[in-house]
């Protein structure tokens, strides 16, 4: 599994979506816009990324981790490869 | 964590190089637990964490850094992890005194209060939540003060700070409650530390008298209740302001 398969697969448990989601559905997550990610879920999102990354993510960037894509991002910033 | 049979518990306590800070990291220390020294800068605590690995045996690290600067606190936090990966408990003790009639305190002066204990104490809380999310029946305990209850001529602004930091316990109990993590403070009286240095002989007895149990608290006193509160011996207990003042606010 590669790190944006298994970076899916942390959404796909955290937020409590169907196993078999498809990946294009998970990728166009945005906060809020599921009832399954609220605040307290995105807290529940941030660890669930720190372990299986084994990263601590900066404050200003929970908050601005604001949908999947947002996570990608972040996850390049601490040097995992999730692109190719 | 009363006992060398309990689990080892990773604990980070903040303004520990010395004062109450280093009574808690003490205690814990000698009950066999690893402990984060945390001071502002980094060569008095580095020696304090060395003097402790030494006395006691136990895994003692130190981080360092102003509590005020928000990237400060990450970083530390980020250290912990480094070291850690988690936190079973966090001592938000970090703190500075000052004191003045109202209309004699400096704008710089009460600014810097807060920016210390209140602001401060809310930075170390909340940078530490992931690390506390990841330990074992996690336990935070914040340093209050009698100041911020009772009150006193010349403490309101010391003690406004110290009521933030009670008003910051309960909350964050309530929040951090569904996820295991309690959070307490105790508030401690008149304390024979540095920060009480500053009295005079007429003033030190003058406190001895308004406090029924007939002294002044040392360092040790608050560490026990702090250590006790961390344990599972406190498991159900949370959002408290637990006195630590010997009768002082009766």
């Amino acid at each position: 599994m590669d790190d944006l398969d298994r970076l899916r697969a942390v959404f796909r448990s955290t937020l409590d979506l169907a196993p078999d989601a498809p990946d294009a559905d998970v990728d166009g997550l945005e906060y809020r816009a599921i009832p399954q990610w609220d605040s307290l879920a995105h807290m529940s999102l941030v660890a669930a990324i720190e372990d299986e990354f084994d990263i601590m993510i900066d404050t200003d960037d929970v908050l601005d981790l604001s949908s999947f894509a947002k996570a990608v991002t972040l996850l390049d910033k601490h040097g995992v490869v999730t692109a190719g | 964590m009363s006992s060398p049979q309990a689990e080892p518990r990773v604990t980070l306590v903040t303004g520990s190089t010395r004062g109450i800070g280093h009574a808690i990291a003490r205690t814990l220390a000698r009950a066999g637990h690893p402990v984060v020294l945390h001071g502002r800068t980094e060569g008095p605590v580095a020696a304090a964490a060395a003097a402790l690995a030494a006395e006691t045996g136990a895994k003692i690290a130190a981080v360092h850094g102003d509590v005020a600067d928000l990237a400060a606190v990450a970083a530390m936090m980020r250290e912990v992890h480094r070291l850690h990966r988690r936190l079973d408990g966090l001592v938000v003790n970090a703190g500075i005194h000052d004191a003045g009639p109202l209309g004699m305190m400096s704008g710089p002066a009460v600014a810097r209060l807060f920016q210390v204990n209140a602001v401060g104490a809310t930075h170390t809380l909340q940078e530490a939540v992931r690390l506390l999310r990841r330990g074992v029946a996690p336990s935070v305990v914040l340093v209050s003060s009698v100041m911020g209850t009772k009150g006193s001529p010349g403490q309101a602004v010391y003690g406004a700070t110290k009521a933030a930091v009670a008003g910051l316990t309960r909350a964050a109990a309530k929040e951090l409650g569904p996820a295991g993590i309690r959070v307490n403070a105790v508030a401690p009286g008149f304390v024979r530390t540095a920060m009480l240095a500053s009295l005079d002989d007429a003033a030190a007895r003058e406190r001895v008298r308004a406090t029924p149990l007939g002294r002044l608290a040392e360092p040790e006193d608050v560490a026990s209740v702090v250590s006790f509160l961390l344990s599972d011996s406190a498991r159900f207990v949370t959002g408290q302001v637990i006195g630590v003042d010997g009768g002082v606010v009766l």
